[in-house]
């Protein structure tokens, strides 16, 4: 193996950043993805998948991915919550593969929220 | 770049978690995770020891961060169906607080975790330590890049000396100093040597460190091998921690197909290398100088300072001897700055410390806090305090050299000047708590038979001075002690402590001396009335039935192995003394506490 040099050990930083942020919660966007019973029967896992290849593919850094269960509309299922740090969660609903990636390029790495696949934005209040 | 998963799960298998059977529980998660096919979506692996022993094994999920306790290979079905799949909290798993009380689901909500800081224990249970690049991806190496490229060795020293950093080994001596003493010295080649040989009981500190972030004490000798200008390093470790060993090992190896140890570190022009050499495990060679023999092949015994190791150490070279918590600390210390680590802890003991935290309390496990933390924040808010609602009794902090702070000391902060000022020493970081079921005359007995069995035996007062005290609190203990015991235990004690050669024999009689100071009575009780109060010492053991709170419900009578009660349908039951072998069976079979 060649010998690092310094600038070396910042390259491999770099590229082991995605697991480091994933533990230490040091994320821009959280996707959680709703999983309950009802979500996996209409293709939750599908758009898990797509998400995750999106997110290998494109070598994004600062995304984490987690599931949830049954977020309470199982009619509107698959459904995801998009949370970009600093601004209102919103929620899509009904989605496909196809939906899902349009809603990666334009929401999650644009920052730009589709409204059109979009249930709501914010969040049922919790006490 | 690496592979993305949605969900790390992060097994702990330090020596403790492993011992109650994690790795069963990673391989049934493995099978499981492939057999639903979420392979692709679901990251396991295993850390270094997390520090909640008490808890294992157990495993942190992230990026949700929550802390899954107690598994067994046949929860994983249940477990992986509801959190991997579900997507539910996997309630079973969390953590209580108290019985019935609700369950804290994420790990930074925990008392025991909430009130930690984690410096020299940083990347304990977020990083494989057998994996060089997670260790690099959490700033690792830039400590080492800073001192070898950008900064000469006398800056080094200034900087160590004004973080404050003190020897964790023990004795608390300003690491900077001792780096300065060996650089100044003339000879060559010079060493720097680190002290793995942790042999207090129930202390696995250091051991902890090693299995978990192995690097880090690489990096702080790398670091002062250029302090002090040597080129070459060993680990003195004991060989009864195969696992610190076997992931040392690896380290070092990983560091060197790096280019991190070997010629020319990260192109500075530096060399520097670090050999292994294991201990047989002898207390003694923890001293540094019984350290140094033991290493040059001849038996650990220390010899008189000066000259001291500075000057003439390893093969009469100048060397340096720091423990592994003290390394740990040094590679942060340079990437981050004296300023910042001298602004945790106190203004003259700068930084924190692990303490293995073990004894009656309920959260045992391995922990670091902040100096000048209050015991009673230790033993409370990170410990949970006492099991089985008894009363806390006294604290023994700093092992078989250390002493018993008692309970209404609780609020001593644990520094380099507090824990003295009660005649107790800070020690590696062994913390045993004690409830009222404690003897201290048993305890004192128990740490003086630890140190006169590992005397080395060069030395008189400690080879005859220990085992002198031992028969006299052995003789206590039995019913046989005598008025003037305490004082010539007392006597001995300064004795010992003002002439013996080294370290061993200096701390030896602590423990006797602190429980003495504190615990006077006891002493008294077990001479005078021949009474234990904890009704540990057996010999002093007189058992009777209280009639007013006998219920004559005869559970005594099988309980007893040696037929030695004697007891009628509704009748008080008797204890027959004579036959009586005190094995306190009754004693804790009878559900009304008649028996006393």
């Amino acid at each position: 193996m060649a010998k690092l040099k310094v600038e070396d050990l910042k390259r491999i930083k770099e590229s082991v950043k995605g697991t480091v942020n994933l533990r230490d919660g040091a994320a821009r966007v959280k996707v959680t993805v709703h999983m309950g019973t009802c979500g996996i029967a209409a293709g939750a896992r599908t758009v898990m998948n797509t998400l995750l290849r999106e997110i290998e593919s494109r070598q994004v850094q600062d995304v984490i991915l987690t599931s949830s269960g049954c977020a309470g509309l199982c009619s509107h299922e698959p459904m995801i919550t998009v949370e970009v740090k600093e601004t209102a969660p919103v929620k899509y609903v009904k989605l496909d593969a196809d939906k899902t990636k349009r809603i990666f390029a334009e929401h999650i790495m644009g920052g730009k929220a589709i409204v059109e696949y979009a249930f709501s934005v914010g969040s049922e209040r919790t006490r | 770049m690496e592979k993305v998963y949605r969900t790390h799960l992060l097994l702990c298998a330090g020596t403790g978690c492993v011992a109650s059977g994690a790795l069963n529980v990673r391989d049934a998660l493995c099978a499981e995770i492939k057999q639903r096919d979420l392979a692709d979506e679901i990251y396991v692996t295993t850390t270094g020891c997390n520090g909640f022993c008490a808890a294992g094994p157990l495993l942190v999920a992230y990026p949700d961060g929550i802390f899954y306790q107690k598994l067994t290979p046949a929860d994983v079905p249940a477990f992986v169906e509801e959190y991997l799949v579900k997507g539910r909290v996997a309630k079973k798993h969390l953590f209580e607080p108290k019985k019935g009380a609700a369950p804290i689901p994420k790990l930074s909500d925990i008392g025991f975790f909430g009130h930690q800081v984690l410096v020299a224990l940083r990347n304990r249970g977020l990083i494989d330590p057998d994996k060089i690049d997670e260790y690099i991806a959490r700033d690792g190496y830039l400590g080492t890049a800073k001192a070898l490229t950008e900064m000469e060795p006398r800056q080094i020293i200034d900087e160590i000396l004004a973080s404050g950093l003190r020897g964790r080994g023990g004795a608390g001596f300003p690491t900077g100093l001792k780096w300065r003493f060996a650089a100044e010295a003339t000879g060559s080649p010079k060493y720097i040597l680190c002290n793995a040989d942790e042999g207090d009981p129930g202390a696995f500190m250091d051991r902890s460190i090693l299995e978990s972030d192995p690097h880090a004490v690489i990096e702080g000798m790398i670091i002062g091998a250029k302090a002090i200008g040597a080129h070459q390093g060993y680990v003195y470790v004991r060989a009864e921690y195969p696992l610190a060993i076997e992931r040392l090992e690896r380290a070092i190896q990983q560091a060197q197909d790096y280019g991190l140890l070997g010629e020319d570190i990260l192109g500075s022009g530096y060399d520097m290398n670090i050999d292994l050499y294991f201990g047989a495990g002898a207390f003694v060679c923890g001293e540094e100088t019984a350290l140094m023999q033991s290493i040059e092949g001849r038996r650990g015994m220390p010899r008189q300072r000066p000259p001291f190791p500075a000057h003439q150490g390893l093969w009469g070279r100048p060397s340096v001897l720091n423990n592994v918590e003290t390394f740990a600390n040094v590679a942060q210390i340079i990437h981050r700055g004296a300023i910042w680590f001298s602004s945790l802890g106190t203004p003259k003991s700068t930084g924190t410390k692990v303490f293995a935290l073990t004894g009656n309390v309920k959260n045992i496990g391995l922990i670091e806090v902040p100096m000048g933390t209050p015991l009673r924040t230790i033993v409370y808010d990170i410990g949970g305090g006492i099991p089985k609602k008894k009363k806390l009794k006294a604290v023994q902090v700093g092992g078989p050299s250390g002493g018993c702070i008692p309970e209404h000391m609780i609020d001593t902060p644990v520094d380099f000047e507090s824990i003295p000022a009660t005649g107790a020493i800070m020690g590696s970081g062994g913390l045993v708590v004690m409830d009222s079921s404690t003897c201290m005359v048993d305890v004192a007995k128990f740490f003086l038979e630890f140190t006169a069995d590992e005397s080395c035996g060069k030395c008189t007062p400690c080879r005859e001075g220990t085992y002198q005290m031992l028969e006299i609190l052995t003789r206590i203990c039995h019913g046989k002690g005598q008025f003037e015991d305490i004082g010539t235990l007392e006597q001995l004690s300064r004795m010992i402590g003002a002439s013996s050669l080294c370290g061993l024999g200096q701390t030896a009689p602590n423990p006797v001396l602190t429980t003495i100071r504190y615990f006077r009575k006891e002493y008294e009780e077990h001479i005078n009335e021949k009474r234990c109060r904890a009704k540990t010492c057996k010999a002093l053991l007189r058992f009777w039935v209280d009639p007013e709170m006998c219920r004559k419900c005869g559970l005594c009578v099988p309980a007893c192995p040696v037929d030695a009660i004697k007891w009628e349908k509704k009748a008080v039951a008797e204890i027959l003394l004579d036959k009586c072998t005190r094995c306190t069976s009754c004693y804790q079979a009878c559900p009304f506490d008649a028996i006393e």
